[in-house]
């Protein structure tokens, strides 16, 4: 046994650490600070690098440049330095840059509660950057978790060279539970594919169909060229060339949906033989969990789909789950963000009820065992 | 200080197509443009000290200027606006063997990307920076940039600009920068020279090259065409050599072209290489 006490923030420096990364860019924000400090104590310990950069953006734009010289590379925020980020997220969804952004939420919207938990950046998790395009959003309940998803996010992130969000609530973020991570001693950990042909023949952007190009490092004599504009499988601009445009699009939001059953993560607790089903994640997640084994000591069959995946969202999966059930809740820390999505899955079939609470607190189970009970069965969402 | 290339009145003959993506021709850039003069010189510089393509980045930003990462056969980067400084610098600090070089244009380097630009001079990493001032926002279609100067006319200053110029190369040596020079494309020789001081210097390197654009600023500010444009650089600039015989009376006006300022700082890649040192001894 080697369990040790760890904090939610401690875990995702961890688990980055265990996934190989070796360059951080950061910029001090409350909640995710103690990442940063975590990394700028161990990464040269290892040879790797640290940088505190002069702002948000430049933190993004600088994991984005170390990733082109062949680094794993991390960069922790929250809410006000997330919606700094986003344009760069854009360039790296764009540029097929891998790179994993941790976002541990405060409440907001602006400068709002950094110290109190909420889970308002859900959706600017999937729509933060503009233009069409589709991200992968991991979403920890515990701290083991934190550590575990943290090294699926740059297993991702390598493999379809995409740039992949952790979501944290500060809740999560600022936790400490005893953990035990000798069992991922032998976790799996991927590489960006490299490509096979020589110089000559390397085309950067050339991939199978919904599949992520080979990446060659900046300075190992592949001499390519990388733009934000649209470009063709060459990597230079097509703005002029509509079928070269839509081939690109369809494959950089393709490339993510073809994998969706392998990016899928969740967990189920009692939710086969439930009548009323939670959806939950982060720390709600938790409260959900208790609120459902109070009920079902109460005789009430309730069951908790708890989402490790937020995004890409899965309609068919989220439908095959509720199709049996009487009702579904969803709490949430916002008023309802991730249950108009589950209520846009399942459509009318079955009554989707959110719980919504921006209060700064985390959602008390007894407030879910309220709904459960049918105590609480409306409520006010705006 | 420049410390080799050769004076001579005309710039060197050279085979400058190797190190094009000739395919990628003709270049988007308008007739009287300055930007391919500050590219050749550039490239005459990069043969003249034997600058190995495979080992170079070129990082640009967003606008007329940056759009040259586009032409040249390295590793070339184009990133988003205002930003390529700080793209650099996670590339400087990730790998220090490469030759990171910034072309960005006045706009890019000193508006949306000021600060970047402070810090990067600031932390003296490994870089050059190559800022192609034109006074204006060409790809937009001709707005004032922080380089603009007072009075003068843009597509967003129909009346006049009220805002002042920023001194750039006096913000690049307050911010740190340990080589600051000024050069002009009227001057190309003078400029690959100044260009190959900067690739030399271990640190970070500005150099505000003082370009022409005859179809926004110029048309609008009626300076005439790209030749009436270089006239007015030749008429309005002095070499710092030469400013150092003229009496202050004479100077007024002139723009200073040459290093301006060059000091030694420790470079900050070889400075993380100690910290990387003794985090290790510290450790064991």
């Amino acid at each position: 046994m080697s369990r040790r006490l760890m904090q939610g923030n401690e875990a995702c420096a961890q688990g980055a650490l265990r996934a190989g990364v070796n360059f951080f860019a950061g910029y001090p924000i409350t909640p995710s600070t103690e990442i940063a400090e975590i990394m700028a104590r161990k990464l040269p310990q290892k040879g790797g690098k640290f940088i505190q950069m002069e702002d948000e953006i430049a933190s993004m734009a600088a994991v984005i440049g170390a990733s082109l010289t062949g680094a794993k590379t991390l960069t922790a925020t929250s809410g006000p330095g997330f919606s700094l980020k986003q344009e760069n997220i854009g360039f790296a969804l764009m540029t097929e840059i891998p790179c994993v952004i941790v976002n541990v939420q405060r409440l907001g919207p602006s400068t709002g509660a950094p110290t109190l938990p909420a889970q308002g950046d859900v959706l600017q998790t999937r729509w933060g950057t503009h233009g069409e395009h589709t991200i992968i959003v991991l979403s920890p309940a515990s701290v083991e978790e934190a550590y575990y998803l943290i090294v699926t996010a740059f297993n991702f992130s390598e493999k379809l060279r995409t740039p992949v969000i952790l979501l944290l609530d500060e809740t999560i973020g600022h936790l400490r539970e005893s953990v035990d991570l000798e069992k991922y001693r032998e976790i799996r950990i991927v590489n960006r594919q490299l490509p096979r042909v020589s110089p000559e023949k390397y085309l950067p952007y050339a991939a199978e169909e919904n599949e992520a190009p080979p990446m060659i490092p900046f300075g190992e004599g592949y001499r390519y060229h990388v733009t934000g504009l649209v470009h063709d499988e060459t990597g230079f601009p097509c703005t002029g060339n509509n079928t070269a445009i839509e081939k690109l699009l369809r494959r950089l939001n393709g490339k993510i949906k073809a994998h969706l059953e392998e990016i899928l993560l969740f967990r189920e607790l009692l939710t086969e033989d439930a009548e009323y089903l939670i959806i939950a994640y982060g720390a709600v997640a938790r409260s959900a969990a208790e609120a459902v084994k109070l009920a079902r000591n109460e005789g009430v069959k309730a069951g908790l789909l708890q989402m490790q995946t937020l995004w890409p969202f899965d309609a068919d999966f989220i439908y095959k789950k509720t199709s049996q059930k009487k009702t579904v809740f969803v709490p949430e820390m916002n008023l309802g963000q991730y249950a108009g999505e589950v209520r846009k899955a399942i459509g009318n079939t079955v009554p989707v009820i959110p719980i919504p609470q921006v209060d700064g607190m985390l959602i008390h189970p007894r407030k879910i065992l309220a709904y459960l009970r049918g105590e609480e069965k409306y409520a006010q969402v705006f | 200080m420049p410390t080799s290339g050769v004076k001579k009145n005309m710039p060197k003959s050279f085979n400058v197509t190797k190190y094009l993506r000739m395919d990628k021709m003709p270049h988007i850039w308008c007739p009287g443009c300055g930007n391919g003069m500050v590219m050749s010189a550039f490239l005459r510089a990069v043969d003249t000290i034997k600058l190995n393509p495979d080992k170079t980045v070129v990082v640009s930003g967003i606008g007329c200027s940056s759009r040259i990462t586009g032409y040249l056969d390295f590793n070339t980067l184009h990133t988003t606006h205002g930003r390529p400084l700080a793209f650099a610098t996670g590339i400087k600090l990730a790998n220090p063997s490469l030759e990171v070089i910034v072309i960005t244009g006045d706009g890019d380097a000193t508006a949306i990307g000021g600060n970047h630009f402070l810090h990067a001079c600031r932390r003296n990493v490994n870089i050059t920076t190559i800022v192609i001032n034109n006074s204006i926002y060409g790809m937009t279609g001709g707005q004032y940039s922080p380089l603009t100067g007072k009075g003068e006319i843009a597509s967003t200053a129909p009346y006049g600009n009220v805002e002042p110029k920023l001194e750039i190369c006096k913000v690049a040596e307050a911010a740190g920068a340990t080589y600051v020079a000024r050069g002009a494309t009227y001057q190309p020789v003078f400029l690959e020279d100044l260009i190959i001081g900067a690739l030399e210097n271990k640190g970070f390197s500005l150099l505000e090259v003082i370009s022409q654009c005859p179809v926004y600023y110029g048309r609008l500010n009626k300076k005439g065409d790209a030749v009436e444009m270089l006239k007015w650089q030749k008429e309005n600039t002095i070499s710092i050599k030469a400013a150092a015989k003229r009496s202050p009376s004479a100077l007024k006006g002139k723009i200073l072209l040459g290093v301006l300022a060059s000091s030694f700082r420790p470079e900050y890649t070889e400075e993380y290489a100690g910290i990387i040192e003794e985090a290790q001894r510290m450790k064991s």
